[in-house]
């Protein structure tokens, strides 16, 4: 999923201070699943802005609006009517959410009130951890199903640098050191033989390097 | 021959070669690394020049190398993958080449985290096998690594490191392998400290045959003192420096420590001329360049032979 973490409080309220009515809008989807931009965040969020303005004299209209899916036109439509009776918006949702919206309402401010963060997966409750770069060709086939782009602080792609040690990475004992997890894996497979293959020069046509990427498929566009 | 390369002929020569560092300044000096370089003089085959070593901004490595070549000495153009994509990589290998460099070293890079500036972008287009592939396709089919043909391809005798020490160990051997494939000429290892276990890899990397394939340059780095030691088993990722090098350092008073770290330093290289399949010594000398001549007399080194 997409993970966002909420940004600093201050910083959405200069965001918000130049408006008396605000459009608060979360997302059903990832930021949900990760407890960052969901109905119960949107909740919290309003309660914090409406006592911050309170104590400064201010009150602060803040409609909550939670969408299924901020990144689709079709659900942001449900903002239509609830979008004229505010100044601003304040979307939960990550960068895509955020740009759906704004591309939608062209003459209405929006903000953003969350840091959208990588593609990851829960490690444990409370705990996600980046898991892939959406690098256009995946390699997951042949490293084990760990991923070297994503996981090694170097994304090499030809084994381990010289500063792993005891399995992890050597800018952070936090961080497991992707090729020690990539050899593991191969070794559990029986594999050993393919960490000697040369994975070659990437082609990064595919990741960002190419441009801002877009899919059609033509058996669903309309 | 495969190019004009000092080190690749002294090596060819069957001589044990001997090679150096210089980090290049902080700052436009470029007497700082003609310093550094003279105390090298007749006593190196070749002088690596390190490329933002730490990941700290310095004197770009090929122009501390044209300095150095100007003095009529031979450089090694370290080059990390970390700072440029394959464009930028390419076009400072056919750059220093045109000034006469003909020697290089491919290797990742330390991570930005480590230097004085955590916040740069951090590249790896190519990571180092890439990189040594990449030099190596110019020279050999005069093509970039892009595949469009090369005007006069730069003929560069291409090395890389090994650090055999780093974990997981057994993979130590494999990705040694696999630079050789790639198409490594030459090796220079990280520090050895502990020539126990660098015996335990060479003896795998010579199950492999791959002595036969590559010349391996063991990597020496002589200690001031107790302190170092210390900061070199503790802080530094992928060094193994036993507690019995960091006791021997401390036993011997302050003032007697730099003889004390010498002293192992031309040990070390004593017991590894032994090793089968070593074929000389990569001396860093981190800002202690005016010892390394000491240290290849006290081994026997001296005099480096004509080529």
């Amino acid at each position: 999923m997409i993970t966002a973490v909420r940004k600093p409080m201050e910083e959405i309220i200069a965001c918000v201070s130049p408006y008396d009515r605000i459009l608060l809008a979360g997302c059903n989807e990832c930021v949900s699943v990760c407890s960052v931009g969901g109905r119960k965040e949107v909740s919290l969020l309003s309660s914090a802005l409406q006592m911050h303005f309170l104590k400064q004299g201010k009150t602060l209209e803040i409609q909550e609006v939670t969408l299924e899916r901020q990144c689709d036109p079709e659900y942001v439509e449900e903002l239509v009517n609830s979008v004229d009776s505010a100044d601003a918006v304040l979307s939960m949702a990550c960068g895509c959410g955020v740009q759906t919206v704004a591309a939608r309402f062209r003459e209405k401010p929006v903000f953003p009130a969350v840091n959208t963060a990588f593609m990851g997966a829960s490690e444990r409750q409370g705990v996600w951890s980046e898991r892939c770069q959406g690098c256009g060709d995946c390699v997951l086939g042949i490293t084990g199903g760990i991923c070297p782009i994503a996981r090694c602080s170097k994304r090499l792609m030809n084994g381990p640098c010289g500063g792993s040690t005891k399995g992890k990475c050597e800018i952070d004992t936090d961080i497991d050191c992707a090729w020690q997890l990539i050899w593991d894996r191969l070794k559990a497979l029986g594999l050993e033989n393919r960490i000697e293959e040369i994975m070659e020069a990437k082609d990064w046509r595919t990741s960002r390097d190419g441009g801002p990427r877009k899919i059609v498929r033509e058996d669903l566009a309309s | 021959m495969k190019t004009e390369s000092r080190l690749e002929k002294v090596l060819a020569s069957g001589a044990l070669a001997v090679t150096s560092e210089c980090g290049p300044p902080r700052g436009a000096r470029p007497e700082k690394i003609k310093e550094k370089a003279e105390l090298l003089r007749n006593c190196v085959d070749a002088i690596n020049v390190t490329d933002n070593q730490t990941a700290m901004v310095r004197m770009s490595s090929w122009a501390a190398c044209i300095i150095i070549k100007q003095m009529d000495l031979d450089p090694v153009f370290q080059m990390v993958t970390r700072d440029r994509n394959r464009l930028a990589m390419q076009a400072d290998i056919i750059g220093a080449y045109s000034h006469g460099i003909n020697t290089m070293l491919c290797i990742s890079g330390d991570h930005p985290h480590f230097g004085d500036h955590p916040m740069a972008a951090n590249v790896y287009d190519l990571d180092s096998v890439q990189l040594l592939q990449t030099a190596v396709k110019m020279r050999e089919q005069g093509v970039f690594q892009g595949g469009k043909d090369i005007d006069n391809p730069p003929k560069m005798f291409v090395g890389a490191a090994a650090n055999p020490f780093a974990d997981p160990f057994e993979l130590r051997v494999l990705r040694l392998a696999k630079k050789v494939r790639a198409g490594a000429d030459f090796i220079q290892t990280q520090c050895i400290y502990n020539p126990d276990k660098f015996e335990q890899w060479m003896e795998g990397v010579r199950g492999k045959g791959l002595h036969e394939k590559v010349y391996i340059l063991a990597g020496i780095t002589p200690m001031k003192s107790a302190g170092m030691a210390r900061y070199m088993k503790n802080r530094v990722p992928g060094m193994d420096v036993p507690d019995e090098v960091v006791k021997r350092m401390e036993s011997v008073p302050k003032e007697k420590q730099p003889e004390e770290g010498i002293k192992i330093a031309v040990e070390s290289i004593d017991r590894l001329k032994e090793v089968k399949g070593v074929s000389g010594f990569h001396i860093m000398a981190i800002e202690w360049e005016e010892k390394v001549s000491e240290i290849v007399e006290r081994s026997g080194l001296m005099p480096r032979p004509e080529v």
